[in-house]
């Protein structure tokens, strides 16, 4: 995809870090000047992309979405913020997706700590179709992206009908109910949440489901128009539930809808490090992330604030 | 350390001259790296006298060769040298650190004309460089780059990082520079983290590498006007330097890395070995 952007605007180079062998070689063949694949150097090629893009280029950084955010978080905070220069950083495997490797390689915390940066964006796509209307946008963004990567593969839940504007979230399912459900999700969880939402309405549950592919800048607007008629607001995210989706949605209520909140759930990490490997999915039954979990959760709670 | 006490070379005038400045700017914001500001007087003299294409009305000409502090606790020189140039007006000094200034106590890209990039936090300068550096041969440019670091920045991991790369992009466009004085904030480099032998290290990691008095004018014009030192490496430049040069009271001593508070007499003090108030 980078290849394809590289062709079309001479502003975008490649910059990797270690990564799989021959990877985007056809970019490396025809363009070598704009293919870096540089050692396991995350602080400097931070840094590189900075000098890159103060004259002019458009760098994509990638490597795994831990590295790419803790491993060089002062360089990402300045070189790229403080700057405010059009990096992108793209973070494999973002959440969960390597379970079996144990919490060195979890980035469950990327969201927090890239959303508090100033001039940062902040973004996880659904899938990879979804990616593709991504990377396009990036094009006309003057603004460093983080992007959350899943692992590839992912059911496509995105449609190209829907459009993609960075910044502007997607209802992708509405209700006629007055007043439903809305869960609002990010990343791979939203293909979950629609899944939820399949069951819950099978169960009589009148369900919206919007899509956050940006967490920053939140579109504020979408969200509170339909927080104002929900039963309860249910976020859920592959993310600690300290300051990712959940706590950027939560902020927002409070400071919008205030005294007439709706019921509010975040569904996400516990705060600790992974206790177990398996695989991902292994990792979001252990925090009941399922569709069949959350739908669970979700129905329990609602029939709760029914009798109370 | 006896490569510090051959450094006995007396400051001419112009060398006082952009010091009184640095004080200027130590008076106005009350506060200051002293000592990591004087010792980077005579480099940056020389590269902005001799070596440097700019343009001081037009700071982001793309042409231009770039020169990054990435020790940015020495901002005062390189205010003192950018003011000399025309970049800025000297009654910014008055306002250094000050909530009305636009001279912070590290320089910022954006805000100051002629800043090349926001340094403080250290070793961020070295991968910077290597970016520029690369963007200037991706466009076919001439521009070349210059990134000043202190020696206790060189401690950090990030700067060896940048020099892998460098050494692997032969960048012979770009030009890592060391204001070695010798003496971090918490002592002498040689007690807190001994750098030795620095020469070899930088050419170990590829670079075209020498050292030069760093307080000697003609040394200094004499190195930076014949570079590339090899057309196929970056070079390194390593400058013996006094810590705290000029002001006789500072001079090698960690106590005036940064100081704040100035009494009148020992403001008066600074201005008489510098020659006079500018």
């Amino acid at each position: 995809m980078v290849y394809e952007l590289a062709k079309k605007d001479p502003r975008v180079v490649f910059i990797g870090s270690d990564l799989s062998p021959g990877l985007l070689q056809k970019m490396k063949d025809s363009m070598p000047e704009r293919h870096y694949m540089e050692g396991v150097t995350e602080a400097n090629v931070i840094g590189m992309s900075a000098g890159m893009a103060m004259d002019g280029f458009m760098p994509f950084v990638n490597t795994i979405a831990t590295f790419i955010t803790r491993r060089c978080y002062e360089q990402v905070a300045l070189d790229l913020c403080l700057h405010h220069l059009p990096v992108r950083l793209i973070g494999n495997g973002g959440g969960l997706v390597y379970a079996p490797l144990g919490p060195t390689h979890l980035a469950v915390e990327d969201i927090a700590i890239m959303r508090v940066l100033p001039n940062m964006t902040v973004t996880a796509v659904a899938d990879a179709e979804e990616m593709v209307r991504l990377m396009e946008a990036t094009l006309d963004w003057p603004h460093p992206i983080y992007i959350r990567l899943g692992k590839g593969g992912d059911p496509i839940v995105s449609r190209a009908e829907n459009g993609f504007e960075i910044g502007k979230a997607i209802v992708m399912r509405r209700s006629q109910a007055p007043d439903p459900a809305l869960l609002i999700s990010c990343g791979v969880m939203t293909g979950r949440a629609l899944e939820a939402a399949d069951l819950l309405e099978a169960r009589g549950i009148p369900v919206e489901v919007i899509h956050v592919h940006t967490i920053k800048p939140l579109d504020e607007k979408l969200i509170i128009e339909r927080a104002r008629k929900a039963r309860g607001v249910f976020t859920i995210e592959e993310h600690t539930v300290i300051g990712g989706l959940g706590s950027a949605v939560i902020d927002v209520l409070v400071e919008q809808i205030g005294q007439r909140m709706p019921l509010v759930k975040k569904f996400g990490l516990a705060d600790q490090f992974a206790k177990n490997y398996g695989s991902q999915d292994d990792l979001l039954e252990i925090s009941g992330l399922q569709p069949h979990q959350l739908a669970d959760s979700v129905q329990q709670m609602l029939q709760r604030l029914r009798v109370a | 350390m006896e490569q510090v006490r051959k450094l006995s070379l007396a400051l001419d005038e112009r060398s006082k001259y952009l010091r009184s400045l640095v004080v200027r700017g130590l008076e106005g914001g009350n506060r200051g790296h002293v000592g990591a500001s004087m010792s980077l007087i005579e480099i940056l003299r020389v590269l902005y006298d001799d070596v440097l294409r700019y343009k001081p009305g037009d700071p982001n000409w793309i042409e231009r060769d770039r020169c990054v502090l990435s020790k940015g606790h020495g901002c005062l020189a390189l205010y003192a040298l950018l003011i000399d140039k025309g970049f800025l007006g000297v009654e910014e000094l008055d306002r250094f650190c000050r909530v009305d200034g636009m001279l912070g106590g590290h320089p910022e890209r954006g805000k100051v004309p002629g800043v090349e990039a926001s340094t403080g936090a250290l070793g961020h300068g070295l991968p910077i460089g290597v970016g520029i550096a690369l963007s200037a041969r991706m466009q076919k440019r001439d521009s070349r780059v210059f990134v000043i670091m202190g020696d206790g920045e060189i401690n950090e991991g990030s700067v060896w990082e940048a020099a892998l790369c460098a050494g692997k992009h032969k960048l012979s466009n770009l030009c890592a520079i060391i204001d070695y004085n010798k003496i971090q904030s918490a002592g002498t480099t040689a007690e807190i983290q001994d750098l030795e032998p620095l020469v070899d290290k930088w050419k170990s990691f590829g670079f075209a590498t020498v050292d030069v008095d760093g307080h000697d004018v003609a040394a200094l014009k004499a190195l930076f006007t014949r570079l590339p030192l090899d057309p196929a490496k970056p070079t390194a430049i390593v400058c013996h330097t006094i810590k705290g040069k000029g002001i006789p009271f500072a001079e090698g001593d960690p106590k005036w890395h940064h100081h704040s508070n100035f009494s009148p007499q020992v403001l008066e003090q600074m201005y008489q070995a510098v020659g006079a108030r500018s």
